[in-house]
């Protein structure tokens, strides 16, 4: 009946028809609910059904337990505070939606009420990058005559989950405004951006209002509160600064810490990782890259040594569990636009992602978190990276041959 | 007369020497933070431009072919010492917050670029109108980067407060980004961007086409 529908409304979408502007918007629709019509037809044979439709969706509900734990965790951290009399509670329209939710207690033990505050703080976020987001995605989609691409779903869901919870909504606009527009659409869109979109607009928001992001003070959703994040303790003074404002490695890997809506939560994003990894979507390569990268180069850090910075001395399982490690290894180095394509070359790009972000965090005092930029660095090297692997190869086999 | 009228303007919007040529993107992006450093800068580069050419036009058919670069840097290296010494002597303050901007207005490409392309080949009269052209094209784009830069990253413009801040009592937050010299590359890509769309014949060409290849898109 759907179907008919659809069929029945194509005319007036289709060139010649009443409203043949808004053609995107009517693929979009129809493409999402149904298989689309269009089937290659030259020399490319499909091994497997799966389009690019089903990899964005996948990936999309891998991100859910980073998600719903970054929900719950937010509600968690804030009520928290507000037990221990840190901060007040900030009274504004989203307590009035906590309030309708029963969520009222502020009660840290209680799971519902923690889920509901995070709720009230992340979903305004996320539905702000989606209507902003999406406003610029079919506004050109409409002008270049190029399709809506379900590559949004996963964008979207990526900015909104790597912001703090504290973020102004007009912020998150801008942010994605600048990650959709400049990050992808005037590069021709989906499948042409030479970088990460959402972190395009992430590292905007970074730089234009570092007050509200740059990660050196905690993002709790309550006025009042303030604190080090866990790498800037370890940047004070280690390990043992880490622990002792009461987070020990379990902490921060199950993500009961302070951080970004999503970030967290090492262990929820390796469980939304696994799938990924399983499924072949995200590559192996690139997740193996960054995590030996970074293993390698703190491992190499603790064995320098340094009197003055005791972030030398931090080993790499903090390292893969603080800030956005994790998160970036699984759901951001993996985009597979801006990595690189040769395997070889995903090896050589993830490693170069893990070398960097342990330097920024370690010797770059500016900066205490280096995933963000270490990607989009990587992002910049990554064709160099394929030029070189396809060059190398071309030169072996040409060698073979002469022989 | 016409083509001196044709000197004068061309370079303003169809042969804009940054959004057209990309030349002299250095010093867009070192001098836009605040709109008065930028209109002593454009001053100071419209007059190097100009008396360049002049100079560069009067002696051209006596200048050897093989030594006529060096002969052309002497020429703007001089009139730039003389522009760096009146702005110390009568704009103090600006001449110190333009720093080395000022001496490597001798390196800006604009300045060469014309005296190479226009001046050598045609007299000093158009040739003096070309340079004060291509100095005003050249100005346009760093006012335009200038007052965005300046407005957004410190809501003022010329040091008036045009948006109350934040931190004032106001509601306007500055954003940081734009007293980041990167941000005059987004700003200039998206003036380039609307110069484009407005004059169709500055696009270039593609430089490859990205095949069809489903029967919707119209292969086969």
């Amino acid at each position: 009946m759907l179907r008919a529908l659809l069929d029945k409304l194509a005319p007036s979408f289709e060139k010649g028809g009443k409203y043949q502007k808004m053609y995107p918007l009517y693929e979009a629709v129809d493409t999402g609910l149904y298989s689309p019509p269009s089937v290659t037809n030259n020399t490319a044979h499909v091994r497997d059904g799966i389009d690019l439709k089903r990899i964005m969706i996948t990936v999309w509900m891998c991100t859910f337990p980073a998600m719903f734990f970054g929900m719950y965790n937010i509600g968690l951290q804030a009520n928290l505070a507000l037990e221990a009399g840190t901060g007040t509670a900030i009274e504004d329209w989203r307590m009035v939606l906590i309030h309708l939710l029963g969520g009222s207690a502020h009660n840290a033990a209680s799971i519902w009420d923690n889920i509901v505050f995070g709720a009230a703080y992340f979903l305004p976020v996320y539905a702000v990058t989606f209507i902003v987001g999406g406003f610029w995605e079919v506004l050109f989609a409409t002008v270049r005559k190029h399709e809506v691409n379900e590559g949004f779903f996963v964008t979207s869901v990526l900015f909104a989950l790597i912001l703090p919870a504290s973020i102004p909504l007009w912020q998150v606009a801008l942010g994605i405004t600048f990650g959709v527009v400049i990050g992808k659409e005037i590069f021709g869109g989906t499948g042409k951006n030479f970088l990460n979109p959402a972190l395009t607009g992430r590292a905007f928001l970074f730089f234009a209002y570092p007050a509200e992001i740059s990660g050196d003070s905690v993002w709790t959703a309550v006025d009042g509160f303030s604190g080090a994040t866990a790498l800037s303790n370890a940047y004070e003074g280690g390990v043992a600064q880490i622990e002792a404002s009461g987070i020990s490695w379990m902490d921060a890997f199950l993500g009961t810490i302070q951080g970004s809506m999503g970030e967290t939560s090492t262990l929820a994003i390796l469980l939304g990782g696994a799938v990924l990894l399983v499924m072949g979507i995200a590559s192996w390569r690139i997740v193996l890259g960054v995590f030996l990268g970074m293993v390698a180069t703190s491992l190499l850090f603790n064995g320098i040594g340094s009197d003055t910075n005791p972030l030398f001395a931090l080993p790499w399982y903090w390292h893969l569990v603080l800030g956005g490690f994790a998160f970036g290894m699984i759901f951001m180095a993996t985009d597979p636009v801006s990595a690189s394509m040769t395997n070889t070359g995903k090896f050589i790009f993830g490693a170069l992602i893990g070398l960097m972000v342990v330097m920024i965090r370690v010797v770059n005092p500016a900066f205490p978190e280096g995933m963000m930029l270490a990607i989009l660095f990587a992002n910049l090297f990554s064709p160099l990276i394929d030029h070189f692997v396809v060059q190398a190869n071309i030169k072996r086999r040409i060698a073979r041959v002469s022989q | 007369m016409s083509a001196i009228k044709t000197a004068l303007t061309d370079p303003l919007f169809n042969k804009n020497p940054i959004a057209l040529q990309i030349l002299g993107i250095c010093s867009a992006l070192a001098v836009t933070t605040s709109l008065q450093v930028t209109l002593v800068m454009c001053i100071a580069v419209i007059a190097v431009v100009a008396f360049s050419n002049v100079g560069v036009s009067i002696i051209r058919n006596h200048i050897p072919n093989n030594i006529r670069i060096i002969v052309q840097m002497i020429i703007i290296a001089s009139l730039v010492i003389v522009v760096d010494q009146i702005l110390k002597a009568y704009a103090y303050e600006t001449s110190k917050q333009l720093s080395v901007f000022v001496g490597l207005i001798i390196t800006n490409c604009i300045v060469m670029g014309r005296a190479e392309a226009y001046a050598m080949k045609n007299g000093p009269v158009p040739s003096f109108f070309d340079g004060i052209g291509n100095g005003l094209g050249y100005s346009i784009v760093l006012i335009v980067v200038a007052s965005i830069r300046e407005l957004f990253g410190a809501g003022k413009l010329l040091g008036y407060e045009i948006l109350p801040l934040v931190q004032d009592g106001g509601w306007y937050q500055t954003n940081g980004m734009l007293l980041l010299p990167p941000s005059a590359f987004f700003i200039i890509g998206l003036f380039i961007w609307a110069l484009r769309s407005w004059k169709t014949d500055q696009v270039e060409a593609a430089d490859f086409k990205i095949q069809p290849n489903t029967v919707n898109s119209g292969g086969h």
